[in-house]
């Protein structure tokens, strides 16, 4: 028997450029920045005062009751899976028993769990929510989606730090490639804007400090890059067995072919500057997708715009890829939204789905001066067209650990 | 201080309305919690610690049990408040 075939049927998504994926998709090819001064005073702790906060408040997008009972992150996830499985066409007649759910988020709960953590310590055990431990869990996002939509396949999430996202995507890949599901609602989420989290960050330096100019802080690539920018939000695909799709006459964006995973065994938060794990991870991907490095004409890079991680990367594009490195168009979104943590390989996705479906691929802003070790072709400041044809693009995703995750999609 | 029966329900509508979303109009004294107005166990938890609160009474952990209507929550309420 071949190999069953997954394409991808609905998108969503919540993110600091837009409440949906039509809105955060216009923002990204105008190169708009999401990222903005917080204007919490627990700011003033901490060295950085700003984030990029999702463009539309939860609160406008789901019912007061509901969203007591919800974490944040859970509430991106709900957001971002509503708006996909309605993209999908509500394919509400499928047997649940073939329906899953893998969404991921980097940190769980965390904010549930310091605010909970307060009302102990202020007024007592008998205050604590008993909704806080369903909110922190960090499988709380997938499993609340599993529930509203009765998805009896399997409900999953794999925590891998910054490659949640994609490594949930690749994992339903696998569900679906292996029988246990027809369709997958996957993706990723993180609700982390929080002063303990972010001095966390700021305490290992990952943090970019540009206070006095934060639209301009994320700036994958570019010479004087000082650090990521926490960003909010998450994103959601619809993935559907190809038979299946088209038996229901589904809309079909694009196919996903593949996925690579390894680790760096070398430490828990610098990436190996040999990027021999992210060349391994790309190889692996291609093989796993039946493709080559000549059909690739894509990266969405992971290029959080920190000193040593975009150049490691970019390095490990250009060993893997060789020559074909030279017909890759490099997009680093999180110059615009942020690093979403968890929900990055997921926001990212969708907009590779986005890019081939409108064969563009997206800019990288806030690069003044091209760091001259970066060696791949980076599209900066506006889109630039892919080529027609059928063409291939992969979603590089990196985590704290060492956890290297590559995608691959296709135009079918 | 006592507290009457009209306050107290009046208290507990407010209560079930701000943590499931019941409309106030439809708590009623003969009202399930569990199956006319679909408080579940972990929402009840929530109820009970706000009665505790704004009633200023103790309901313990054996007696939220016996709470099947708004009505015994009102008359438990009641009857610890004299």
């Amino acid at each position: 028997m071949s190999q069953r075939r997954v394409v991808v049927t609905g998108l969503g998504a919540t993110t600091p450029l837009g409440g949906d994926v039509d809105t955060t998709w216009k923002a990204i090819l105008a190169g708009h920045s999401g990222v903005r001064l917080l204007t919490e005073e627990w700011r003033e702790l901490l060295p950085v005062h700003f984030a990029a906060r999702v463009a539309t408040e939860p609160s406008e997008q789901m019912e007061r009751v509901e969203m007591r009972r919800l974490d944040r992150s859970e509430q991106f996830a709900l957001i971002a899976s509503r708006e996909a499985w309605k993209d999908a066409g509500s394919p509400d007649d499928i047997d649940k028993e073939r329906l899953g759910v893998v969404i991921a988020s980097g940190i769980g709960g965390v904010i549930t769990l310091l605010d909970q953590f307060n009302i102990l310590n202020e007024k007592g055990a008998r205050s604590v929510s008993p909704h806080t431990v369903p909110m922190l869990m960090p499988n709380g996002p997938a499993a609340n989606v599993g529930l509203e939509l009765q998805a009896k396949a399997g409900v999953h999430t794999p925590v891998s730090a910054c490659a949640s996202g994609a490594e949930a995507i690749g994992y339903a890949l696998e569900m679906i490639r292996t029988n246990r599901a027809d369709i997958i609602v996957a993706g990723g989420v993180e609700a982390a804007i929080h002063q303990l989290p972010m001095a966390g960050f700021a305490a290992m330096k990952a943090l970019s400090t540009r206070n006095d100019d934060p639209a301009r802080a994320s700036r994958p690539y570019d010479a004087n890059r000082d650090g990521f920018v926490l960003g909010e939000g998450g994103g959601v695909l619809v993935l559907e067995e190809y038979e299946h799709a088209k038996a229901r006459g589904a809309k079909i964006y694009c196919e996903i072919s593949g996925q690579g995973l390894t680790s760096d065994g070398y430490h828990i938060a610098a990436p190996d500057p040999d990027g021999s794990g992210v060349q391994r991870a790309i190889k692996f991907a291609l093989a796993n997708a039946g493709l080559s490095a000549k059909d690739i004409f894509h990266l969405n890079a992971h290029a959080t715009s920190t000193p040593a991680g975009d150049v490691a990367e970019a390095n490990a594009l250009r060993k893997a890829l060789g020559a074909d490195a030279d017909h890759v168009a490099v997009s680093a979104t999180k110059s615009m939204t942020g690093h979403l943590l968890g929900g990055a390989g997921a926001i990212e996705s969708v907009f590779i789905v986005k890019a081939l479906q409108d064969r563009l691929a997206p800019p990288t802003i806030n690069i003044d001066n091209l760091d001259p070790a970066v060696t791949v072709d980076v599209v900066r400041d506006k889109p630039r067209a892919l080529p027609t044809g059928d063409i291939a693009a992969l979603n590089d995703s990196f985590g704290f650990g060492g956890h290297n995750v590559v995608l691959v999609f296709n135009t079918i | 201080m006592s507290l009457s029966q009209a306050d107290v329900l009046a208290g507990i509508k407010e209560i079930v309305e701000e943590v499931a979303g019941i409309p106030a109009a439809s708590i009623e004294l003969d009202k399930n919690f569990t199956d006319d107005l679909e408080v579940d166990s972990l929402s009840m938890v929530e109820v009970v610690v706000e009665c505790e609160n704004r009633f200023g009474v103790k309901i313990p952990d054996e007696k939220v049990t016996d709470l099947i209507t708004v009505g015994d929550a009102v008359n438990f309420i009641v009857e610890a408040s004299k």
